[in-house]
């Protein structure tokens, strides 16, 4: 039997401009065991980034982050919410290139349980963290949106490249 | 075919030890790339910090790690001296009290290494102890520099020796 390949590209985006304010992988396919997008980049106003599946929103989205700011070590909660909240303290910055993510979706094309997301999310500016996140849906994921909020849009030349990872 | 990790280089130290494990003439074709290290230095402490540099450079490094003791956890600034100073530190690896026959355990992923933006970098770092400490973190670091990654070093930032049976890895994964 053939080994699982780790990270086979799916695709990859990259922001050109500064009116970006969603990054959206869609239709993705269900041949995959787990998912993982690597980000990189900035934001045109220093601020926190988000995560929504399959355009739901709602109150269907819960996490717990641990992070650290280099003074202080802190924990965080929300719950019922419409979306992941991806940082916190680590949250991008305007400096090109200073923040990254390694996003992990596990189990995403399972119909049967609710989707976990695991993040490291760093900024050596603001902040490192890791947090656990949950999304109140047994439906398989089709389509990943990084997303800012309100005035932050995503800085040109933030690159996301989604890879599938499978395990046999 | 589908792509996967790409093995680059890899060490191993031998017998005698090593005062530092190089990885040198990284090519620039792949996207991202990964480092994966057992290590264990010989400090007379139970930990030892990594220090880390890149193409030699000795400026503009930062970083902020979050780590955990067993007995109290703390957020810091990792890179000697603060921020845009000469290395990057990443805490901590086993060391020569720390329980026999244990290695330290890291992971640095570095996207878009070859690029030309600032290099930033995540860190995962274990040492487990069979005693009263040990240590976990995770650390933000930036060599705020737009120069490709041509070459890292690993180092102790405590002037040890990295002991037998280290080992560094080096990936390169591909988005395309």
């Amino acid at each position: 039997m053939a080994a699982g390949s780790t990270y086979t590209p799916i695709a990859t985006q990259t922001v050109s401009g500064t009116t970006t304010a969603s990054v959206t992988f869609s239709s993705i396919p269900s041949t995959y065991t787990d998912l993982i997008i690597v980000a990189n980049g900035s934001l045109t106003v220093a601020d926190n980034s988000y995560i929504q599946f399959n355009g739901s929103g709602g109150t269907a989205y819960s996490g717990t982050v641990l992070k650290g700011d280099g003074s202080a070590a802190s924990s965080n909660r929300y719950s019922n919410n419409d979306r992941i909240v991806t940082d916190y303290t680590s949250y991008p910055t305007t400096t090109v290139g200073a923040w990254n993510a390694v996003i992990h979706f596990i189990n995403y094309a399972n119909t049967t349980t609710y989707k976990t997301t695991l993040i490291r999310s760093n900024n050596a500016q603001n902040g490192t963290s890791s947090s656990a996140h949950l999304w109140l849906s047994t439906a398989a994921i089709t389509s990943i949106a990084l997303q800012t909020q309100g005035t932050p849009k995503w800085g040109n030349g933030t690159t996301f490249t989604l890879y599938g990872i499978t395990a046999a | 075919m589908p792509n996967t990790m790409t093995l680059i280089q890899s060490v191993t130290v031998g017998a005698g030890g090593a005062s530092s494990i190089d990885f040198t003439s990284i090519a620039s074709t792949y996207t991202d790339i990964l480092v994966k290290m057992s290590l264990r230095t010989d400090r007379s402490a139970i930990g030892d910090q990594i220090k880390f540099t890149v193409n030699g450079s000795t400026s503009t490094y930062s970083g902020i790690v979050l780590l955990g003791t067993g007995a109290s956890v703390l957020s810091e600034t990792s890179s000697a001296a603060g921020a845009g100073s000469g290395y990057l530190i990443g805490e901590n690896m086993n060391a020569a009290t720390s329980t026999a026959s244990t290695f330290g355990n890291a992971e640095i992923y570095i996207p878009n290494y070859a690029g030309s933006t600032n290099k930033s970098m995540s860190w995962d770092i274990v040492a487990e102890n069979n005693a009263t400490t040990g240590y976990q973190a995770i650390e933000a670091g930036l060599w705020a520099t737009t120069s490709a990654i041509t070459s890292i070093k690993l180092q102790s930032a405590n002037a040890a020796n990295f002991v037998q049976y280290s080992t560094a890895y080096l990936y390169g994964i591909s988005n395309s």
